[in-house]
């Protein structure tokens, strides 16, 4: 929380980046307290390790100090103020924090928990819906992730154009 | 980063623990929290952190960019593989049955490794290479300027 | 009354303190400026979204959704409800994906414009659009009329 209103504030990118990395950190202390291991540890490697790097080569490649802002935020303010309020009013219908009974926890989730073990067998159950279960599901996010690839290749490689200059001229001496 | 002895002699001991760490993570993902996901990432962050401390071209040597490119579509590729192999041989796409008829838990659990293998590879390719096109770009600033 | 009041109030809070901190990424987005700014508020409200669906999926007492080694499964122990990790999960590695998409249109805008402010680029597209109309305008304009 404290980490966010401090993102708004600071002005030094480079801080912003240390900030974020800490954020995430953070949450991924916290994806432990509830419960999901595997999230936490994604976070940390994913959060803490890889976004920090990737953040800190795209300062290098831009700038490190951002403008103070031109207009007055009132109007940004306004709008988040009423869409979190929407937000907020929604959530008064949902289920108490751990509530056993919710409606989350009735239909899907105790199927999965017994077919399980003798359909395959495997301790850990969140590899077992993600590799299995929901096979087509990771199948897209591998996918995803693969375009995802292509994409930054696509705009930022010169490594393939470097190659075929040196190339060249080898060719021409 | 030339003159970072501790760093470099730290980078050298630490990049293959990370990477057997990762491998660890890969294969042991059915039993305890970890998969082809995490694993990825955690093989990519040992390379890039070798990458940050000695240089890029260091660890293009082991990868160079061309296997990288190669190796995320090879990931995909053996993600698809296994399912459409299951709908060759006369099973719904993805049902791991396929891999041994016989034994069905079997088949899940070799299906369950190979297309976490098939998600690691790609999402470590993908890391590096985005990792490669960044650090492929001139810096507008300089290392002393941080 | 005043149990059950506070009961809901503190079953809730969790909801609301992510939903502030959605919003938080929110204003980044909208009220600043600077590209890698926005991105960071981005990847703020992300994780907000995340911490809400796993915070869900979570059952009061209940463990780390794995079963012990011996496949002894102890009836009494509730796990928590594994769905919501694995949806989140590949929704981090996801995430970061499109975070480095994003960060490589930064560093190519920042190569084109040579700045990776908001007004700063679209001062320079008025100047280009007002070039252009300047150099076309006329051909344009004629055969408009």
């Amino acid at each position: 929380m404290a980490i966010g209103l401090a993102a708004v504030r600071t002005r030094s990118l480079f801080a912003l980046v240390m900030l974020s990395g800490g954020f995430s950190l953070i949450s991924a202390a916290l994806f432990v307290t509830l419960d999901a291991v595997d999230v936490a540890f994604t976070e940390a490697a994913v959060g803490a390790g890889i976004s920090t790097v990737l953040m800190l080569g795209t300062l290098a490649l831009t700038s490190r100090y951002e403008r103070p802002p031109a207009h007055r935020p009132w109007l940004p303010l306004f709008v988040v103020t009423v869409t979190g309020a929407a937000l907020i009013y929604g959530t008064l219908d949902m289920p108490n924090f751990g509530d056993a009974n919710a409606p989350a926890m009735q239909h899907v989730m105790p199927e999965y928990l017994a077919r399980e073990p003798h359909e395959i067998g495997v301790p850990n159950i969140v590899t077992a819906i993600l590799a299995s279960y929901r096979g087509y599901d990771t199948l897209g996010e591998t996918a995803v992730v693969f375009t995802a690839g292509i994409g930054v290749v696509a705009l930022l490689a010169t490594l393939a154009r470097r190659r075929r200059r040196r190339d060249g001229e080898e060719e021409e001496s | 980063m030339r003159h970072h002895l501790i760093l470099r002699v730290i980078t050298k001991i630490l990049a293959g623990t990370i990477m057997l760490f990762a491998f660890y993570v890969q294969f042991h993902g059915d039993y305890s929290p970890g998969g082809g996901f995490q694993a990825g990432v955690i093989l990519a962050v040992a390379f890039i952190l070798y990458g940050l401390v000695f240089s890029v071209e260091t660890v293009q040597q082991v990868m160079p960019p061309w296997l990288v490119h190669r190796a995320m579509a090879l990931g995909l590729l053996l993600y698809a593989g296994t399912g459409v192999f299951s709908l060759l041989t006369g099973y719904n796409f993805l049902d791991y049955t396929a891999l041994a008829p016989h034994h069905p838990e079997h088949g899940q659990e070799l299906g369950i490794l190979l297309v976490e293998g098939g998600v690691g590879i790609t999402v470590t390719a993908v890391m590096l290479s985005i990792y490669y096109a960044f650090v492929g770009r001139t810096p507008v600033i300089g290392d002393e300027e941080w | 009354m005043q149990g059950a009041n506070w009961e809901y109030l503190v079953g809730h809070a969790n909801y609301w303190l992510f939903v502030t901190l959605m919003m938080t990424g929110l204003y980044i987005v909208v009220a600043r400026g600077n590209f890698v700014k926005k991105i960071i508020g981005l990847n703020i409200f992300q994780s907000a979204v995340i911490m809400l669906y796993i915070s869900m999926g979570k059952v009061e007492g209940g463990t780390a959704p794995i079963f012990p080694l011996d496949g002894e499964i102890d009836p009494a122990i509730t796990y928590t409800n594994p769905l919501p990790h694995v949806l989140m999960l590949t929704a981090i590695v996801v995430g970061i994906a499109t975070t480095s998409l994003a960060l490589a249109l930064i560093v190519r805008i920042r190569e084109e414009y040579d700045t990776i402010e908001e007004q700063d680029i679209w001062e320079a597209e008025q100047e280009i659009s007002a070039r252009e109309r300047r150099q076309y305008g006329e051909v344009f304009g004629e055969a408009g009329k």
